[in-house]
This record gives C-alpha cells, sequence and structure tokens, in this order.
C-alpha cells in the first residue's frame, strides 16, 4: 500500500499551550481510519493542521508525497483533502445545490472575460456542475431538496449535505469532524453504510473523528487514540478495545 | 441554460427601448436640462451602487470607502481629458484600471479585518485618499480640478451604465460571484471548498472599485469641475444606503435604490435641509420595517413575471 | 519661538484637544462595548451639547458650570430617548441595520438642528478671559486648564461609577456577555439605556469645553471629532474605557505636532492613517487582547 498522507513529530502550540505534540500518523491509500479521544484533547486541532487551518509549530505534513507547509486551506482542498466541520459550516443561507455548486470551484474551467460575456464554455461547464452537483445529490438522498435553503434542512440532511459537499471537491483524503454527532442509532447505521460505500464508489482515504464508538469500532480499519494532545495508541479496533492506557484515558484513574 | 441568453437578449432590447423613449423626451425638450443631469446622475448612482453591492452585498465586505474610489476615477478622466486629450472612452478605460489597482492596493492588506474594522479602514483609507487629492496641487488641490469638457451625455451614462450592470450580473451568476457569496456566507467553510478567499476578495475589491472610478470618470465629466467635497464619507454612506435600501445581495434591488434616492434627492432640492430630515426618517423606518431592503435578495428576473421567459432548464 | 518652545506648546493644544477627543471615545467604546453599535450618531449628540451649553449661556446667561451640568443632563436624556426609539426595536436585527439607523439618527439631528438654529456657525461668548500660565517650558491659558480639570473629574467619576457601583458593574456584565448578565436578573434594556445617557452626557460636556475652547460651534461640527473619537476608541482598544481616554490624548497629540510641525491639511490624514496601522498590525488596539475565531 502506498502512503497518501504522514505527519511525523508535529505539534501545534497557541501561545504557551500545547494543543497537539509529538503527532504522528499515517494514512494509506484506500483507508478508513478512526480518530479518538477525549475532549479537548487536540483531534479538530489535528483536522485544522491538516487541512492548513492551522500551520504546525514544528514538525512536517506530506501529502501525496508533496510537504503541505505553508499551504492555504485552499490549496490544499486543490491538492485533494476535504473536510466536515464539527460544528456544521454549510453556507446556510443558500440552496442545497449552490452549496454543492461552490465546492466544484476548483473544478471550473472558464475565465473571467468568458463569465461575464457568457460564451459556451461558460454554458457548458455551467451546465456539468449543474449535472454532477444533482447526481451527488441523489447519492446522499438531498435530490428533491435541491433548491431548499441550507439551514431549513434537517439536522441529519445538514451533515450529509457537508459530506456532500466535501467530495465534489474530488478528495482523494476526507477528513469527517464527528459526522455522527446529533444523529439517532437509526440514522448512525445508515451513515457508517454510507461511509463505506462512498469510501469504495470514489476511491477514498477517510479519516474520522467521532466519539460513537459502535461506530467507529464498527467500520475503521485502525484507530489513534489522541489524549493531551499526544498520540497514546494506535493499532487495530481490537487492540485499542483492550488496550489499558486507552481505558485509562477514558474512564480515568489507573489502569 | 441557452435560455439565460436569451433573457439577457430580451433585458437589452428592453432597455434600448427605453434609452430610445428617453433619448427621443430629451431631443424634443420634453425633459428639460435639470432632468437630463438627474437621469445622468441616476446611471452613475446606478454604477457606484451595482459595484458596492459586489463588495458589500455579495462578498459581504463591508466598505465604506467607495467615494475615494470615484475621486480617483474623477481625478484620472479630467487630468487624462484636459493635459492628455485622450479620448474619452480611453479616460473612462484608465479611469477604470487606475481605481481598479488602487483597489487592489487598498485590499490586500485590509482584506483580512473583518466586519466594523473592516468597515472602519476603508472609510479612513477613503478618506486619506480625498485629502491626499487635496494637498495635491497638480490637480487643483482644495478648490478643485476645473475646466473639464462636459462629455458626459445620457447616451455615454446609460451605455455605460448598462455594460457595468450585465458586468456585475453575469460576474456573481458565474464561479466568481460563487466564490464571493461563499466568503459571505462562511470563509473558513469558502477556503475549505477550495475558495482562495484572498484571491476573490482582493478581485471583488478592484472590480467594485474600478467601476467606482469610471462612475467618478463620469461624474466628473458632467460638471465642468470635480471637487474633493464630493467625495467625503458621507458620499460613501450614501452608495451604502442605496444598497441597504434596495436590498443587499439583489442588483435590481441596487439600481432601485439608487433610482428613488437620486430622484427623491432631486425633487426635494429646493429644501436642502428638509430633504435630509425626511431623508434621515425614510431611512430610519425602512430599517425598522423592512431591514432586507425593498428588493432583499431577489432580482426582478426571478419573479413570476419574468418566468415565463425563461423556459425550460 | 524655538523649536523645542514650538514643541511645548503644541503637546499642550494636542492634549486639551485630545481630552476633547477622549470625552467623546469614551461614549463610542462603551456602547460598542455594550451593543457592538458604531454608533455614528455619537458625534452629533456632541454638536446638541454643545447647542445646548450655548443657549445656557447665551439665553439664560448662566454661568459655565451649570450650563455644562445642564447641558450634559439633558444631552444624556436626549442619548437615552434615542437609544429607546431608534436602537432597541433593532435589537435583534442585523449590524448593518443598525449601523444604518445610526446614519439615519445622524443625519436627523444634524439637519433638524439646522433647520431650527440655520447652517451658520455661532460664535461661543468668551467668557474666561484669557490668561496665559508659565509652568516651566509649558504655556497654558485658564481655558485649557479648565478643559484638562473637567476632564479629569468626569473621567474619574466615570470610573467610580464602572468601578464601584452596582450599576457599573451590571454595565461590565453586559457588555461581557449579554445573555449571561441577563441570565443572572440584570435588565439589560435598563443599563443599555444608562450606558448611553453616559456616553451622551460625556460628549455634552466636550461639546461645551469645544464651544469654550474654539469660539465656535455649527450643526456640522459633529461629524469629524465623531470620527476622530471612533479612532480614538479603536487606538485604545474599542470597548476599553482607559483605552479610549489613552486613545483621545494620543490622537490628539499626534494632530497637534503635525499641524505644527507639518501641516493642517494633513491633520485629518494622520488620524486616519494612524487608525488604519492601528488595524492592520493590533487590530484589538494599544490595550486589547488578542482573540481567534474557534474552527
Amino acid at each position: 500500500m502506498s502512503i497518501l498522507l504522514e505527519a511525523k513529530e508535529v505539534s501545534k502550540m497557541f501561545g504557551g499551550l500545547k494543543a497537539v505534540s509529538n503527532f504522528d500518523m499515517t494514512i494509506n491509500k484506500g483507508e478508513l481510519i478512526g480518530l479518538i479521544g477525549p475532549n479537548g484533547a487536540g483531534k479538530t486541532t489535528a483536522f485544522n493542521l491538516f487541512t492548513g487551518v492551522y500551520q504546525p509549530t514544528t514538525g512536517v505534513i506530506n501529502f501525496a508525497g508533496k510537504s503541505l507547509k505553508g499551504m492555504k486551506p485552499s490549496q490544499i482542498t486543490q491538492r485533494g483533502i476535504a473536510r466536515t466541520f464539527q460544528n456544521i459550516r454549510l453556507f446556510s443561507e443558500l440552496s442545497v445545490l449552490d452549496n454543492v455548486k461552490i465546492a466544484y470551484h476548483t473544478h471550473l474551467k472558464y475565465n473571467l472575460a468568458e463569465a461575464v460575456l457568457r460564451v459556451g464554455r461558460y454554458m457548458k461547464e455551467e451546465k456539468r456542475i449543474e449535472e454532477a452537483g444533482r447526481e451527488l445529490l441523489k447519492i446522499f438522498k438531498l435530490e428533491d431538496k435541491a433548491d431548499e435553503i441550507a439551514k431549513n434542512l434537517p439536522y441529519g440532511a445538514q451533515r450529509r449535505l457537508e459530506i456532500a459537499r466535501a467530495l465534489a471537491t474530488r478528495p482523494q483524503l476526507l477528513l469527517l469532524d464527528e459526522p455522527a454527532a446529533g444523529m439517532n442509532p437509526q440514522e448512525t447505521n445508515e451513515l457508517m453504510d454510507m461511509i463505506r460505500w462512498i469510501r469504495k464508489e470514489f476511491a477514498l482515504s477517510i479519516l474520522l473523528i467521532e466519539h460513537d464508538m459502535s461506530l467507529v469500532m464498527g467500520i475503521c480499519e485502525r484507530i489513534y487514540v489522541l489524549e493531551y494532545g499526544s498520540i497514546i495508541a494506535h493499532g487495530l479496533p481490537e487492540e485499542i478495545k483492550k488496550n489499558p492506557e486507552v481505558i485509562r484515558a477514558y474512564l480515568g484513574g489507573e489502569a | 441554460m441557452n435560455s439565460l441568453r436569451k433573457l439577457d437578449a430580451k433585458a437589452i432590447i428592453i432597455s434600448l427601448i427605453g434609452f430610445a423613449i428617453l433619448q427621443g423626451l430629451l431631443t424634443a425638450d420634453i425633459l428639460d436640462n435639470f432632468w437630463e443631469l438627474n437621469m445622468i446622475l441616476i446611471c452613475i448612482n446606478i454604477i457606484l451602487a451595482v459595484s458596492l453591492n459586489l463588495i458589500n452585498g455579495y462578498t459581504g465586505q463591508l466598505s465604506l470607502g467607495h467615494a475615494g474610489f470615484m475621486a480617483v476615477g474623477a481625478y484620472t478622466g479630467a487630468v487624462l481629458t484636459v493635459n492628455f486629450h485622450t479620448p474619452f472612452l480611453i479616460s473612462i478605460i484608465i479611469s477604470f484600471v487606475t481605481a481598479a489597482i488602487l483597489g487592489a492596493m487598498i485590499g490586500l492588506p485590509t482584506i483580512r479585518l473583518s466586519g466594523d474594522y473592516l468597515a472602519i479602514a476603508t472609510l479612513g483609507l477613503g478618506e486619506i485618499i480625498r485629502i491626499v487629492i487635496m494637498n495635491v496641487n497638480y490637480v487643483g488641490g482644495a478648490a478643485g480640478f476645473m475646466g473639464i469638457p462636459k462629455y458626459t451625455t445620457f447616451a455615454w451614462a446609460f451605455f455605460v451604465m448598462l455594460f457595468v450592470v450585465f458586468f456585475i450580473k453575469n460576474y456573481v451568476n458565474s464561479s466568481f460571484g460563487r466564490a464571493c457569496i461563499a466568503i459571505r456566507e462562511n470563509e473558513i467553510a469558502a477556503e475549505t471548498m477550495g475558495v482562495n478567499t484572498t484571491k476573490y476578495k482582493v478581485l471583488a475589491f478592484m472590480v467594485g472599485a474600478g467601476f467606482a472610478g469610471v462612475a467618478g470618470c463620469l461624474f466628473g465629466h458632467t460638471f465642468y469641475i470635480v471637487h474633493p467635497s464630493s467625495f467625503t464619507f458621507l458620499a460613501s454612506f450614501n452608495y451604502v444606503i442605496m444598497i441597504v435600501m434596495g436590498g443587499l445581495g439583489s442588483i435590481t434591488g441596487s439600481i432601485a435604490g439608487a433610482f428613488i434616492l437620486t430622484t427623491v434627492s432631486a425633487l426635494l432640492s429646493a429644501w436642502p435641509e428638509l430633504r435630509m430630515i425626511i431623508y434621515a426618517v425614510i431611512l430610519i423606518l425602512l430599517m425598522f420595517y423592512r431591514p432586507q431592503g425593498l428588493f432583499g435578495n431577489i432580482e426582478l428576473t426571478s419573479l413570476p413575471i419574468f418566468k415565463r421567459f425563461k423556459g425550460g432548464k | 519661538m524655538g523649536i523645542m518652545d514650538q514643541f511645548f506648546q503644541q503637546l499642550i493644544n494636542g492634549i486639551s484637544l485630545g481630552s476633547i477627543y477622549a470625552l467623546i471615545a469614551l461614549g463610542y467604546t462603551m456602547v460598542y462595548g455594550i451593543m457592538k453599535l458604531i454608533n455614528f450618531a455619537h458625534g452629533d449628540i456632541y454638536m446638541v451639547g454643545g447647542y445646548v451649553g450655548f443657549f445656557c449661556i447665551t439665553i439664560m446667561h448662566l454661568p459655565v458650570l451649570p450650563a455644562l451640568v445642564i447641558s450634559m443632563v439633558l444631552t444624556g436624556l436626549l442619548g437615552i430617548l434615542i437609544e429607546r426609539i431608534a436602537y432597541r426595536p433593532l435589537r435583534s436585527a442585523p449590524r448593518l441595520s443598525v449601523l444604518i439607523t445610526a446614519i439615519g439618527v445622524s443625519f436627523f439631528l444634524e439637519y433638524t438642528m439646522m433647520y431650527f438654529v440655520t447652517p451658520q456657525p455661532r460664535t461661543f461668548p468668551h467668557i474666561l478671559s484669557d490668561v496665559a500660565y508659565h509652568i516651566g517650558p509649558f504655556v497654558v491659558n485658564n481655558q485649557q486648564i479648565m478643559i484638562f480639570a473637567i476632564t479629569i473629574i468626569l473621567m474619574a467619576l466615570l470610573t467610580y461609577i464602572v468601578q464601584f457601583t452596582k450599576t457599573g458593574k451590571a454595565m461590565r456584565a453586559v457588555s461581557f456577555d449579554t445573555e449571561a448578565a441577563q441570565l443572572m436578573g440584570i435588565n439589560a434594556n435598563r443599563i443599555i439605556s444608562f450606558t448611553f445617557g453616559i456616553g451622551s452626557a460625556l460628549a455634552a460636556a466636550a461639546g461645551v469645553l469645544v464651544g469654550i475652547y474654539y469660539n465656535s460651534i455649527d450643526p456640522l461640527m459633529g461629524i469629524m471629532p465623531g470620527l476622530k473619537a471612533f479612532v480614538a476608541a479603536v487606538l485604545g482598544g474599542i470597548g476599553i474605557l482607559p483605552g479610549a481616554a489613552a486613545g483621545g490624548i494620543i490622537l490628539g497629540i499626534v494632530e497637534a505636532l503635525v499641524s505644527g510641525f507639518i501641516s493642517s491639511t494633513f491633520r485629518d490624514a494622520a488620524a486616519f492613517a494612524i487608525l488604519i496601522l492601528v488595524l492592520l498590525f493590533k487590530p484589538t488596539g494599544l490595550l486589547g487582547k488578542n482573540t481567534n475565531e474557534k474552527v
């Protein structure tokens, strides 16, 4: 298997506070990996480092063989990392379809003059992403809500739309930040199936943060456990379940 | 999708008919000089409002310095026409370029500011532009630049306005405009979707500022004189008020706002103090009862009456 | 006059002007702190204060201090009234709507005043005879001393109110987190009214002092100082009271030095240039703390 993302001894300081330290992680092509840990362990910070929202204080992050150092989030998205947010960040006043259309941004091939003059290429490209967008919404059972305003969608549908939108950027690696938060068990089950399916269908690697252990243990092939900004364990789900360090971190007290 | 272009064609034809009628009334002297002047002003203000709407309404970056860019265009145009005898169209184009460059220069450093801080920074920069102009003797200093030929006719103002409206309309309905709207809605999400937020903010500032420069150039060639006092932050407020009145994020709204405010102010020009009191009261009441503006973010062309033009997808 | 003498003279002039800015900036910063509103009408409140003082002195023949107090009380009430009528209905409206309303209120005050008193500037009566005192290298006249004294007294009073009274604590609480303050049983509307009252009274004092200092008032006199005071508030760190005071004084000094040593036409540009520099390098102001958006 070839390595897609590699983080080596990454740390991030906020003032004097160490949010993440000595963080190592490898994600191979096609893998589905879980990142778990107590609240405030630095999981979302890791996502922010991978997507360029933050720059690491020390260490390197390589993606598809190239360093991500100094890149803006938009450049990293163009490289092929997409994400969702823990606190949903949709374009809430826009329609569902427009949310997805924006995500096709980097794949549109017309320039300013062509857009303003509405030449054939503009027309063709707009038509193409409109169709692609509707196609994508169909996968996420949102096709009949395409013209609704995003903020009016039920919570679960908003989470699905966020994933659809992330996929529209055509990533190689998809980062999901608590995709099942706020979902009921049935929705969570559907979500698990969907995550498995999109990984296969879109030939993706997926890294997900999740508190729902049944989901993490159910679908992840490998799991990293983060506590106080450091990886305290990583391995197969069964290994993680039995790891005394992990049990201590989650249940408190001495193992 | 081709119906989009058909819709454009229809809108242009309607505009041309409208222009022919108004120009006819002017030629036949049914509308006098006072109204010709105000029709020109309406066109200029529409350009200012629509271009400002790209920055404030679509990109969500509250700018209170639009009059500064207008000043740059007005003075550039005046200098070119008077001192270099360039044809009017060239003056207009160079006014666009100069104001756009300044827009980029101002946009780049200030763009990382947000909300109120950006608003107050652009206000300050607009004032700085004006004060600097006031201190340059080459352009007449505080006395203003005089002796500019009156090149701006209703036809010039109208067709430039039509061009700008179509430019901005097509801009916001493309991936460029979607990038702007994404920035307005959620900057972090926009960046994560691959939108280079800095690039699109600066671009919006450039295009908006450039067209403000064009409006300034037309303005300068309307009154024989450009004077720094025409470009204070109060003028910038005026353009913000136009777009808020019409509805941020609606081009139709900006046009309506510019039209209504310019007309009302022309009608009440005999009573300057009363005019401003009425203006203030209307503004406050509007914010109470219709804070989203007259049109919200709705365009005339999406109203049911226009739907039948659209046809199938 | 030697260059050092001139420097000291401009310094004194700057502190006088700065005191005026500081008094206006305090109201700006308090209102911003509590409502996140750039109250563009604040400069016009200062103008109204100047006129009330003017009429007290010319028509009612009152001495300076009673005129000052009456102006502060009446203008303070006007501030409360404006908040009640124009801003309170918009409490949950988008920020831009409130901003536009503030611009509307500003125009309303300016032109209503103009309608009644004409656009002509009024000459403030010369109530204090010019007496200059030489203190070390400084030459200070009695008007400047009065400005310093009144500014210091008012600032001390404000500090006492904000730091040591129950209402002051409530003000700080509402400014920190309006919702939480309401949950603790604080009547936020009452506190906001009070803030407007205090801020407007301070601006009124500045208006009267300016009238005495420059001898002239007009209906549009509030526009520039209002804007400058906002710059002062941003310079010090918006929402921070000592910041507004310091920002006002610094701005006053810089302006005086620029008009004394460069050119008075660049005075206004200097203020805005400071603003831009502050915003670019320390947008939270000299005394402000940095905050980051959580992603």
